[in-house]
């Protein structure tokens, strides 16, 4: 594939993997190199547009994963030599969908956040639309943007516990809005 | 404290509520103006008062069964979601759809296109005081709503189309309904061009009006004919073709400034561009003849195989745009829904650093900005 | 009968006349937006929804008398009393017909035949902007606060223009009082042309139409009251008689401005051409110079209701920039033309 070939060529090393679905090409990079990268394909590609910016929790994708593969292990009695504590990969992801508007190309870029470092470089100084996605997606997922002017949560209201698209999330709710309780000062005053 | 309010904190303002309910009616959103005197030192935006997580609930419902979710995301417009999400899921199976399906889904898509921009020339009459035209472009909306009414039994959320194909072939009196709609929109347009477009006052209230270049557009994410007026002809529909859109002879208005004058116009001439392909495209239909099939072979339970996908079409208001990933079995993993007025009113604030009460607004009823497809 | 008799007959005839003018103008503004807008309007209460207004006016009456907790005790109804209180106080001087001879006793149409009859009219209408800003100002809320400064920036700046129109046609029928500027335009001049303020003041006629729009709030110069902007401006916070009485305000005000567009521009109770009292008895004569008055003035308030539901309405800098820059250099250029014909010809 064309772009395939000139985005290994650009990004080198920093191609960490490809993964093409339907048309639809994704390259994985290392988060430590995110600017870096994003900044290399607009310059040298012309993905000058962010179309949109969003994670995804793998918990449950990766842990299907290892128990079929447990499964499979037990049916046939291999031994498990290699990989025995096989780490799982990064729960997190969050991924960037460029646009070349010239060419009318796409490109999905891909970093994994794990949990215990679950924060990504902020990607406003490239493209003021990224402010609100990122909030978002701090808010659903719980992974912080270093450098954001004001990453709050925007959808859910500011004081809500939990990250509600993490996978360990009940669809139901854990019944946080029972705690907003309405408490007028003084004697209830308009303004 | 909003990052407005810590930007302005040493002027002296007056804070005004355009709040959650409000009768410029446009959805329930919260826009905190700081205003000194007339002149709007800039807004706080709150959004998130019609969070429904919609994509938490995509998660665990099967593919068949978020259609009718899909609907409520740009109500005013819900065949364009339907078929955005549809087209995602077929993508990611590789099902071809058959040629007459596509062409009522063309055909539909177009008709609610044509009521989306109504309802956002009337409101934008409305809330800048022409309450007239909000009536006569009013009244053929409700004509679309019977064409809809009579294809699958919904007015407004009409769970458009299968995965695969749609559900049914177009009524049979389609011509003459259409005929009949087709000369009350022309009449109900002109009407509205002849009663705003070149008046003094429409004029002096929207040329001029939050003007944005077209580098601050493309950087704030900005899609569709809010981008279109800034200058830049950007359509999906002619960029990233899909469905039988490459056979039809359509143009692209562009406007030059970006304000909001731009944004009206270019609404006006995108109507009668629909009404054009839905001619264009209603006469391949009467020539596939009733024998066509209206639906691909799709199994009953729709099981995509591993993998992900991120599909676009040229929805109404911008680029409406799905990532699905599947993991192999009959519920997606994870849907990401892409709202082009998400990315609009991120730019509200810059929009209307400087401008007068009135011009926020006249700015707010022109991005198009509704709050389903907002806040999810 | 005596004087006094005559005098509060009048005052109680034109008082109810101008009261149920302003309530058929609410259904003329019902009826009448929907002709506009393609649909049908109230036609439920009573034929062609006739008692519509007496709808209205029985829940005004009877709902409940409601201020906010810290709105100014008296500000909050001093403002609605004011602004109907002059309302109804400027159609005082302004003639609604010509003399009727009853009984042998010639009564002349108008309840107060003052000499400086425009002055009066002026000052008396100057004061809905204490309407306004106190009725703003009381209410205790931002949107009503910012309502009222919106008022009365625009009820002072088009005051001037207003004058300057009403100047000119003062010097063209060398007189202040408007009963005698009604009897001046009888007969032709110019050959053809009746002698009518119109054709001898159009440019006049242009400045005072406009500024009689933004005098009376309406569409274009609603701003005050936007409701899409500032929820429903300086009557947020009014309900019930209150409220009414600003609703009622502003009808009798576009009464009073129609009369007097009718009184200085278009000849008052006068048919071109033709003398009526040549033809009629004093008494029919009387009645009919009413009738003709009324019409001319229904012709006015229905103009108010069709620009209404037609334009948009103008920003506020938009129409200051009107009224400063637009509308006062044409009054004043006006005067000059007028005072230079007097000065070669009449």
């Amino acid at each position: 594939m064309a772009l395939k070939d000139s985005v290994s060529q650009v990004l080198g090393r920093d191609a960490l993997a490809f993964d093409e679905t339907a048309g639809c090409l994704f390259v994985e990079v290392p988060k430590k190199r995110l600017l870096t990268c994003l900044t290399l394909l607009r310059d040298e590609l012309g993905f000058d547009f962010l179309s949109d910016l969003f994670g995804v929790d793998n918990s449950a994708f990766y842990e299907k994963k290892m128990k079929k593969k447990k499964k499979k292990e037990d049916d046939t009695e291999e031994d498990s030599r290699s990989g025995q504590e096989e780490s799982l990969p990064p729960r997190f992801e969050v991924i960037y969908l460029l646009l070349n508007l010239e060419t009318n190309q796409r490109l999905q870029v891909r970093v994994r956040v794990p949990e215990n470092d679950l924060t990504v470089e902020t990607v406003t100084s490239l493209w003021k639309g990224a402010n609100w996605p990122e909030r978002e997606c701090f808010d659903m997922f719980g992974i912080r943007f270093k450098g954001h002017p004001y990453l709050k949560r925007l959808l859910m209201w500011d004081e809500f516990p939990a990250h509600p698209l993490r996978k360990d999330y009940p669809l139901e709710g854990k019944g946080e809005e029972r705690s907003l309780v309405y408490e007028p000062e003084g004697e209830g005053h308009w303004t | 404290m909003g990052p407005v309010k810590q930007r302005i904190a040493n002027e002296d303002y007056v804070t005004i509520n355009v709040g959650p309910s409000h009768p410029a009616m446009h959805g329930t959103l919260r826009a905190i103006a700081y205003v000194s005197g007339e002149t709007v030192l800039g807004a706080d935006l709150e959004i998130g008062y019609l969070h429904r997580g919609v994509e938490k609930l995509g998660e665990n419902l099967s593919y068949h069964q978020f259609i009718p979710i899909t609907d409520r995301l740009n109500y005013c417009s819900a065949i364009a979601n339907n078929v955005a999400y549809e087209m995602a899921v077929e993508k990611l199976m590789g099902i071809e759809v058959p040629e007459r399906a596509q062409l009522i889904r063309i055909i539909m898509t177009e008709l609610s296109r044509i009521a989306d921009h109504i309802v956002l020339i009337g409101i934008l009459g409305v809330d800048l005081g022409a309450f007239t035209p909000f009536f006569y472009l009013f009244i053929q909306r409700e004509e679309i709503y019977e064409i809809f009414e009579w294809y699958n039994g919904a007015r407004l959320t009409n769970t458009f189309g299968r995965i695969g194909g749609v559900e049914a072939p177009l009524p049979d009196d389609f011509e003459e309904r259409w005929s009949e709609l087709k000369k009350g929109l022309d009449k109900a347009i002109d009407e509205t061009d002849k009663l705003l477009t070149h008046n003094r006052i429409w004029m002096d209230r929207t040329i001029g009006v939050t003007p944005i270049s077209v580098q601050d557009a493309l950087s704030w994410g900005f899609t569709g004919p809010c981008l279109r007026a800034c200058g830049l002809k950007r359509d999906l529909r002619k960029d990233e073709p899909y469905s039988l859109y490459p056979q039809f002879d359509f143009e692209i208005p562009t406007g030059k400034h970006g304000d909001v004058f731009d944004r009206y116009m270019i609404r006006m001439i995108e109507m009668r561009e629909s009404m054009k392909i839905i001619d264009q495209a209603f006469a391949m239909y009467k020539e596939l003849g009733s024998d066509a099939p209206l639906m691909a072979k799709v199994p009953k339970i729709i099981k995509p195989p591993e993998g992900e996908v991120y599909h676009a079409i040229e929805s109404p208001n911008g680029e409406l745009g799905f990532y699905i990933k599947s993991d192999g079995t009959d519920k997606p993993y994870r849907i990401k829904i892409r709202p082009p007025c998400y990315m609009i009113f991120q730019a509200f604030d810059e929009l209307i650093q400087g401008e007068m009460i009135s011009d926020l607004i006249a700015c707010l009823s022109s991005l198009n900005i509704i709050a389903g497809e907002l806040d999810r | 009968m005596n004087e006094w008799t005559i005098a509060i007959i009048k005052v109680v005839f034109i008082w109810s006349w101008t009261l149920l003018i302003a309530t058929v103008m609410t259904w003329v503004e019902r009826r009448g937006s929907a002709l506009i807008q393609d649909r049908l309007g109230p036609n439920i209460a009573g034929p062609f929804g006739l008692f519509q207004p007496l709808a209205d006016g029985i829940k005004l009456f009877t709902k409940e008398e409601f201020a906010p907790k810290h709105a100014h005790k008296i500000l909050f109804t001093l403002g609605p009393v004011l602004f109907a209180l002059q309302a109804f106080s400027a159609y005082a001087v302004i003639p609604f017909g010509d003399k009727i001879v009853i009984n042998a006793k010639e009564i002349v149409l108008q309840v107060a035949d003052v000499n400086i009859g425009f002055l009066f009219v002026l000052a008396v209408g100057s004061l809905a902007v204490y309407g306004f800003v106190v009725g703003g100002w009381g209410s205790n809320n931002k949107y009503s606060l910012l309502g009222g400064l919106r008022a009365t920036a625009q009820l002072l700046s088009y005051e001037v223009p207003l004058g300057l129109a009403m100047l000119a046609v003062c010097m063209t029928y060398s007189s202040f009082s408007l009963r005698e500027i009604s009897l001046d335009q009888t007969g032709t001049f110019l050959g053809f042309l009746p002698n009518w303020g119109i054709f001898k003041q159009p440019l006049g006629f242009l400045v005072f139409i406009v500024a009689a729009y933004a005098e009376a709030n309406r569409v274009p110069f609603d701003l005050p009251e936007a409701e899409s902007e500032l929820v429903a401006g300086y009557h947020t916070e009014y309900g019930g008689m209150r409220l009414g009485l600003y609703l009622f305000g502003e009808y009798v005000n576009l009464y009073t401005l129609s009369a007097l567009m009718v009184t200085i521009y278009f000849g008052a109770w006068h048919i071109p051409y033709i003398d009526m009292s040549a033809y009629l008895s004093p008494f029919a004569y009387g009645i009919a110079s009413f009738f003709v008055f009324f019409i001319k003035c229904a012709f006015f308030l229905w103009l108010f209701v069709w620009v209404r539901w037609t334009i948009p309405r103008f920003r506020f800098d938009q129409l200051m920039g009107l009224g400063w820059k637009s509308l006062i250099p044409l009054g004043l250029l006006n005067l000059f033309v007028t005072a230079f014909f007097i000065q070669i010809s009449l």
